[in-house]
């Protein structure tokens, strides 16, 4: 097992340190490692030194003591650390110094929590503006959900931005509005003349406390949740969810029932490549582009509307299985579909990758190099843009997909034209998916039944959604509650990617790189 | 070029003609009052997500794409709220959004008609109140015009901007 050899590196890494690597169904396929809070910098320290990526941190308050939990990965094998908080004085040694990644994680943990991550080089909050004070954590069980908010928040005016200094240097200003129908954040430049030197992001205000709202929630509400972390990867999160709750239930999915999530799965990314696709054409003029994708993007959503039951495939899924069966007839017109849209898209993408205009705006623009997609942890097609290849579905398969060969694209140029190709070829390789899966659908019920796990499992779920791995925790409490839910948007690892990438283009550039890279606002603000 | 132009040609109009027949009522889009004529023949939209997933904002696009061409019915979305003669809200109001949508809305021309779309909007939908949100946008802006969904589909946004601008009330 991958997991296993990846965890006995660590321990051979770690002598100093008594490791003994265990499995915990729930928390399939990543080992498990439990280390005391001194050593989880020197495991983070090995983790870096063995080239493990820092794929996501969270802290679950349970009812004795607190448990941090970090995941780490390489090769498509998982190691999962956790340690044991004070939840009186909760501190852990901080990972940001090693792995770039874990420092908004980190920084959202503290305001949401209150855990001090000691030696933290960035003490600023990240989630909390104004709505609640510096020393309340919301997220601490003791914590109302209603909170004690004044009765109109300020607006959060005195966040401490890095500054430029230089007497040619001035700042601009976006957000938290933006000029287009755009979800809310607020972006400071740092520019000379038309050049930006430097972009800082601001996220957190469309926090709408959805790990608070979890709590108590049975599987189904958990789930209605879920589906709305980030409404444009709804499939994905409400999948991961769904794993993390059958992993800790024990609950076999029926082989139908996911081989039918696969398909939805696929359809969520088509459905947002082609969306996406447009927009970045459409964000240099280039609006014959815009329009065609736009158009194709609506004949898919009206398919999943009438085959799913939903436009954008929300609350599809169930615990124990999918909502919705397909019939031969829609599985022909599924088919169809594919050979159509693979017919349209042929002179479609030969105009795209043959057009001057669109050359010149697109190529060497918001340049993302191999080595800050690497640190940065970058995902989905902003990784596979950069060199990065790293796809769940190929790398740590999980059922349909480990029955399935996925071709995953790959480009070095890093920039916005290698971001808008990689989501072209992933069109064609979730086509022959979704062609694969349907031509094979495995007989049987398309769910099971469901019964909600005692109180204290915990499981695990990792998903390859449109933006890449996407994670879901959920630990349960008594009468089938949850007692935790810690949903992680990959889109958590765009925007530091973004803020690498613009220095030196045009600000009139940074809305067809910020599509390109297409971070999630509401999945990172959650 | 000609590649161009002959796939403009060939993929021909697909713009929908829009059903006016049905009630508003039957759609559950809720009108808080007869908004008239005032706006006849151009209608100003300024979008705010006020704590929304995203969700809504994607049928939003949508309505700009062939098969809906919403700026056919004179409707645009603008850039500025000085611009606006309504304010779309999306989303639940979370608390780090008020004071921007408030000013959003105090910087509108009056009588700035408010736009709730979408079941948080409309009602709170999934997330509701709490420490990090108002719930739905009434409690911080009177609403004129409630579009029910989650999120609603293009067809529905475009038949409640139609009743926010008057020309659908009967």
């Amino acid at each position: 097992m991958m997991a296993q050899a990846f965890a006995e590196r660590l321990r051979t890494a770690l002598p100093a340190v008594a490791l003994t690597p265990r499995t915990e169904s729930g928390l399939m396929p990543a080992m498990v490692i439990t280390v005391a809070a001194d050593d989880w910098a020197a495991l983070g320290a090995a983790a870096h030194g063995l080239g493990a990526r820092w794929s996501a941190c969270w802290v679950d308050p349970e009812p004795d003591h607190w448990r941090a939990w970090v995941l780490y990965e390489q090769g498509g094998a998982y190691v999962l650390a956790q340690t044991v908080l004070d939840p009186r004085a909760p501190r852990l040694p901080s990972l940001t110094p090693v792995f770039a990644a874990a420092d908004r994680p980190e920084r959202a943990i503290h305001d949401l929590l209150g855990v001090v991550f000691e030696g933290h080089p960035d003490t600023r909050r990240w989630l909390r503006h104004q709505a609640w004070r510096a020393e309340t954590h919301p997220l601490q069980p003791e914590q109302p959900l209603a909170g004690a908010p004044p009765a109109r928040t300020p607006a959060d005016v005195g966040y401490p931005f890095r500054r430029m200094a230089g007497d040619a240097v001035h700042e601009v200003a976006v957000g938290p509005i933006h000029a287009g129908t755009i979800e809310p954040g607020h972006f400071r430049f740092a520019t000379v003349g038309e050049q930006a030197l430097t972009l800082e992001t601001r996220l957190g205000y469309t926090h709408r406390g959805v790990e608070k709202l979890a709590v108590g929630r049975d599987a189904a509400g958990l789930l209605r949740l879920a589906a709305r972390v980030s409404g444009d990867s709804t499939v994905a999160h409400a999948w991961a969810a769904c794993m993390a709750i059958e992993r800790a239930a024990g609950c076999a999915v029926p082989p139908r029932a996911l081989a039918l999530r696969g398909l939805l799965a696929e359809r969520e990314r088509v459905a947002n490549h082609l969306g996406d696709v447009g927009a970045i054409a459409g964000d240099v003029g280039f609006s014959f582009a815009q329009m065609q994708f736009g158009a194709l993007r609506e004949r898919w959503q009206r398919r999943s509307a009438e085959r799913f039951g939903h436009r954008l495939l929300m609350d599809t899924l169930c615990a124990g299985g999918v909502r919705t069966d397909i019939d031969l007839e829609g599985t022909r017109a599924l088919l169809q579909d594919h050979a159509r849209l693979r017919a349209e898209l042929a002179p479609l993408t030969a105009i795209l990758l043959d057009h001057p205009s669109l050359e010149d705006r697109l190529v060497g623009t918001g340049v993302l190099s191999a080595a800050d997609a690497q640190v940065l942890g970058c995902l989905g097609y902003l990784g596979r843009a950069s060199g990065l290849t790293f796809d769940l579905r190929r790398d740590a398969p999980y059922p349909p997909y480990d029955r399935l060969p996925v071709r995953v694209p790959r480009y070095d140029s890093g920039d916005v034209a290698a971001r808008m190709r990689v989501r072209l070829d992933e069109i064609g390789v979730a086509l022959e998916l979704m062609d694969t899966l349907l031509a094979a659908l495995p007989p049987g019920p398309v769910s099971t039944h469901w019964e909600a796990p005692p109180a204290g499992a915990r499981g695990l779920g990792l998903v390859e959604g449109w933006r890449g791995e996407t994670l879901a925790f959920v630990r349960f409490g008594a009468d089938g509650r949850v007692a935790r839910y810690a949903p992680r948007d990959p889109g958590v690892f765009a925007w530091p990617a973004l803020e690498r990438l613009l220095p030196g283009n045009i600000i009139p550039d940074f809305p067809v790189c910020n599509k390109s890279v297409n971070g999630a606002y509401a999945g990172c603000d959650l | 070029m000609l590649r161009i132009l002959h796939r403009v040609i060939t993929t021909g109009t697909l713009t929908e003609p829009l059903d006016t027949s049905a009630a508003l009522e039957s759609l559950g889009i809720e009108v808080r009052r007869t908004l008239g004529a005032r706006f006849a023949g151009s209608f100003a939209i300024r979008h705010v997500d006020a704590g929304s997933c995203n969700g809504c904002e994607l049928e939003i696009h949508a309505l700009g794409n062939p098969y809906h061409d919403l700026e056919r019915f004179g409707i645009r979305f603008v850039a500025s709220p000085r611009h606006a003669d309504a304010l779309l809200v999306t989303g639940v109001v979370s608390r780090h959004m008020q004071e921007a949508l408030l000013r959003a809305h105090a910087a509108m021309a009056r009588p700035g008609l408010v736009i709730a779309a979408g079941a948080c909007a409309c009602d709170g939908g999934e997330f509701g109140a709490s420490y990090a949100s108002l719930g739905a946008v009434d409690s911080v802006l009177p609403v004129d015009v409630r579009i029910p969904g989650c999120p609603p589909a293009p067809a529905l946004l475009l038949r409640g901007l139609l009743a926010a601008l008057g020309r659908e009330t009967g």
